[in-house]
């Protein structure tokens, strides 16, 4: 392959290199009207009474809104980003009188500028009827207290929720009898994880700007990965025909799901609406802590059943998920949470997956790189290394002896079967890179200090089955350069240039020959957006049939222009040359040709949906050291092989990788959300405390590749499945060191002081 | 109040709040690289350089910069892009939000000193914060670079 399977540079890598100014914030108007939100201080309040009258006279104050400008008993709807009809409970208005959690918005505040809008929101006055909030996860569930009590509140699809028992969701599902095998089973180990509203803490906060177009629409230009869902939700929650309205994306600065939640969006766009003058709001890096979108926190129960040979024979998992005080991606994470971790142990016989999930008083949750995925597979990797523990068997053979094998049927993975698979070979690889068999399970430094090695699997998926929607848009210019028009987000991670890729190789052009032009709702094909690892798998293969067609086109011209049958002709690329003459005419001189007396358009759109979700796999190691005196865990390296299927482009998926580890490292060791009240403590950087190059050893990332026909030129996902496996590896290598399980993240040398204090008292 | 800096060579004067921030100031000046990624001083996305020393500019008084000269990436475009290429070359951009910090102050280094070893590049940069990358794309990207100054090959 010339192009696909390349390392070759991100189309826009100067760019963003050089500083030059693609993200929302550098684009805005000057004129824009700065918009901010003033928030509830009360987990759990109506507003009795808000007076804005005093603010709307600080001078240059162009509006202030409340409830009071919302219909309360109108249509509610939500800010997750999925397609319809989205499984998230239909349970926001743009403002409520009755707020839900600290940093719930009260009023929307917009201004000449940022002094005079600050000036405003202290002096709206607010009167609070504070009630009592539901603040504990474990005890929501059919709590007296209902964070959602009202009338309006609607669940469109079948996903187990009631209002009136604070469910978000619930569901059931299985596979034969699960209490008869482990009744059958030498060892059942029953355990729980926790694991805690993490945030993705993307460098760009959320930030939207708006203006009226030509034709009075609303144009939105915000930093999102789903512009198509945008439109419908601001839609929605404007109450105005979606035909009014645009949404286009700039360059993203980061996502990690985040921004696939409409988290900003609806604010701004209903300033713009409302008063006709272009608005802006950029979310502080507070809000983006405290107010957003971060990842459910789960309470993940896993109860394994084996044998004394090591045989993994059944798998019981219930997730109790906590959405907090919105159902944004309530329903679908929890159901990550088994169905992506389950399968793994593909021998077993049986399997049972119950959750749960509730509504509390706390942020709402949303999406996050792993998407539930991440907890679930933290829980039953830890507990598959506390039963290599127990069975004094080593982790790897444990594994080596229970995974799920290509061509294997997966009751637990929706029914599909593993159509390509290399997970032994990368945990062979790995089990090489980190040095296990030297290494397992520690070296004590005698320093105080002790080196240990751990290990984790993951998988995840290339798209939802049946329901992801890829479209991409290829046509022929001037000189027969090409344009591809695409609906999904790059939101650095490159799909601008992965696409162009896979263009480019059935095109048989030069990758430079492509340009890439993404996303607006108004002038891209169709996309459900850039989530669920989906792009690679499925808007590549639209992209890679829609380059399929342009051929044909091309063809069609080119044996119009040779005076020859299409049948006869072929296309290298170049040119198109008629086989029986030998004539041929160049790529160039057919696009001039088709800007003149043509009637052959150049221009081929192709939509792509997949019935499968192809895994992909991975295995990670890491060794570490513990200072057992202080606590400190240090990242010495940590190795990793992942089966993606076929790398599109080697450079940028090793990038994804790296990165998603890291991630992956920061929430097993210093990435912590803590609730006083219903309060985020951790609302900076400052407190929340995301790796940085100090914090994450060495790194070593290894392709092992299987070939999934189903994908573009073999390709499955890697954006997701790579921050998985840290958070058992890390767990399990603390183990090693000092003995003890810790089944709660993140991991901090305070708690292994503490721990261990416990432990020799 | 008036104040007076040359700004990326050029002496520019205006009329400030003294209360502005020097991003809020270089950015109203057409230095769009200069980002901000958090409130808190944690995050290195908004280094510029103060008299050819990096600071944080989202904790500087614009004032402060009176009389003194102000680099940003805008002013150093040349030496961005020689450096970026080997960070383009490695797919470590990412999302590109952090770039322009990230960019200012390892050009710092390179400055202050033309051949550090690889904890003298992590302890310099630690402060620059990217959440997309893992830091290794970057790190490999740097050794390059440097690599090539010495009179090696570019990736």
């Amino acid at each position: 392959m010339k192009t696909v399977n390349q390392p070759l540079r991100k189309k826009d890598a100067m760019q963003l290199l050089t500083g030059q100014p693609v993200y929302v914030n550098d684009l805005a108007p000057d004129n824009c009207l700065i918009v901010k939100l003033l928030r509830s201080p009360h987990p759990n309040a109506i507003i009795e009474e808000i007076k804005t009258d005093t603010a709307k006279k600080v001078p240059g104050i162009e509006a202030v809104f409340t409830w009071e400008d919302v219909p309360q008993d109108g249509p509610r709807f939500t800010l997750a980003g999925q397609t319809y009809p989205e499984p998230s409970p239909q349970d926001r208005l743009v403002l409520d009188r009755h707020v839900r959690f600290i940093g719930d918005p009260v009023a929307i505040v917009a201004g000449r500028d940022e002094k005079c809008v600050n000036r405003a929101l202290r002096m709206i006055k607010v009167k609070y009827q504070v009630l009592e909030p539901v603040l504990d996860f474990r005890t929501a569930k059919d709590n007296p207290v209902l964070v959602h009590p009202e009338d309006n509140w609607e669940a469109l699809c079948p996903v187990g929720a009631d209002n009136k028992r604070n469910l978000c969701a619930h569901d059931e599902c299985g596979n034969g009898d699960v209490e008869a095998v482990l009744g059958d089973c030498d060892i059942v180990l029953d355990r729980t994880y926790h694991t805690k509203a993490v945030q993705q803490t993307m460098m760009e906060t959320f930030r939207t700007f708006c203006t009226i177009d030509t034709y009075g629409r609303l144009h939105v230009v915000s930093s999102t990965q789903i512009v198509f869902h945008c439109r419908r939700i601001i839609a929605k929650a404007l109450g105005i025909p979606k035909s009014k309205v645009r949404v286009e994306k700039t360059r993203v600065g980061g996502g990690f799901g985040a921004k696939q939640t409409a988290v900003i969006e609806i604010y701004p766009a209903f300033v713009t609406w409302k008063t006709k003058k272009p608005s802006k709001l950029i979310f502080s890096r507070k809000e983006t802590q405290t107010a957003s979108s971060p990842r459910h926190e789960m309470e993940v129960r896993v109860r394994l059943g084996a044998m004394n040979d090591g045989r993994i024979r059944a798998i019981d998992m219930y997730t109790l998920s906590n959405t907090g005080a919105y159902g944004e991606h309530g329903p679908t994470t929890v159901g990550l949470s088994g169905h992506k971790s389950i399968p793994l142990y593909g021998k077993a016989e049986a399997f049972r997956f119950i959750s749960d999930v509730v509504y509390t008083n706390e942020m709402s949750a949303g999406a996050y790189r792993g998407y539930g995925a991440t907890q679930g597979l933290y829980a039953v990797e830890t507990t598959v290394n506390e039963l290599a523990d127990i069975l004094h068997m080593n982790p790897v053979a444990l594994r080596e002896q229970n995974i799920v094998k290509e061509g294997d049927f997966m009751p637990a993975y929706y029914g599909e079967t593993n159509t390509s698979c290399a997970l032994d070979r990368c945990i062979a690889r790995v089990k090489e890179m980190i040095g296990w068999d030297e290494k397992y399970p520690c070296r004590d430094m005698g320093n105080g200090k002790v080196r240990a090695v751990g290990m984790g699997l993951a998988m995840q998926g290339s798209c939802i089955s049946g329901v992801d929607v890829g479209s991409a848009s290829l046509k022929m210019n001037d000189e027969g350069f090409y344009t591809l028009r695409i609906g999904a987000a790059d939101m650095g991670t490159g799909c601008d240039t992965i696409l162009a890729q896979i263009a480019a190789e059935v095109l048989e052009c030069d990758y430079d020959d492509i340009t890439v032009f993404g996303a607006d709702t108004d002038a891209s094909p169709y996309d459900s957006g850039s989530y669920a690892s989906s792009t690679t798998f499925v808007t590549g293969k639209a992209t890679e049939r829609a380059a399929l067609r342009l051929r044909e086109q091309i063809c069609a011209l080119g044996a119009q222009l040779l005076s020859c049958e299409e049948d006869q002709v072929v296309f290298d690329g170049e040119y198109v040359i008629c086989e029986a003459t030998g004539k041929k005419v160049s790529r160039m001189d057919i696009a001039t040709a088709s800007m003149c007396g043509n009637e052959i358009a150049l221009e081929a759109v192709e939509t792509h949906s997949s019935p499968t979700s192809p895994p992909p796999f991975m295995a990670g190691a890491v060794e570490l050291e513990v200072d057992l005196e202080t606590g400190g865990v240090e990242v010495i390296q940590y190795a990793a092989a992942v089966d993606c299927g076929t790398p599109i482009n080697p450079n940028l998926g090793r990038i994804q990788a790296e990165g998603g580890i890291v991630q992956g490292i920061g929430m097993v060791l210093s990435e912590d959300i803590t609730y006083k009240g219903g309060k985020v403590l951790e609302n900076s950087l400052m407190q929340y405390k995301i790796p940085t190059r100090l914090d994450m050893g060495r790194i070593h990332v290894e392709f092992e590749s299987s070939y999934e026909h189903q994908g573009p030129f073999g390709a499955k996902s890697i954006g997701e499945v790579v921050i998985n496996t840290p958070l058992p590896a890390i767990t399990a290598a603390i183990h090693n060191a000092t003995g003890i399980w810790f089944r709660e993240l993140p991991i901090t040398p305070e708690q292994i002081v503490m721990r261990r204090m416990e432990q020799n008292a | 109040m008036n104040i007076s800096m040359i700004l990326n060579g050029k002496k520019i004067q205006a009329d400030i709040d003294p209360d502005m921030l020097l991003i809020d100031f270089v950015r109203s000046q057409n230095c769009p690289s200069v980002k901000r990624g958090c409130e808190t001083a944690n995050c290195g996305l908004c280094t510029v350089f103060l008299d050819d020393r990096p600071v944080l500019s989202c904790s500087v008084l614009a004032a402060r910069a009176d009389g003194r000269k102000v680099t940003t990436l805008e002013g150093l475009q040349e030496e961005a892009y020689e450096f970026g290429q080997f960070i383009a070359d490695q797919g470590a951009e990412q999302c590109g939000f952090c770039n322009p910090g990230f960019v200012m102050n390892a050009i710092a280094l390179f400055r202050e000193n033309p051949d550090p070893g690889v904890e003298e590049i992590k302890e310099y940069l630690s402060g620059n914060l990217c959440r997309c990358s893992g830091y290794e794309g970057q790190l490999r990207g740097i050794l390059a670079f440097l690599e090539w100054k010495k009179g090696g090959k570019q990736s």
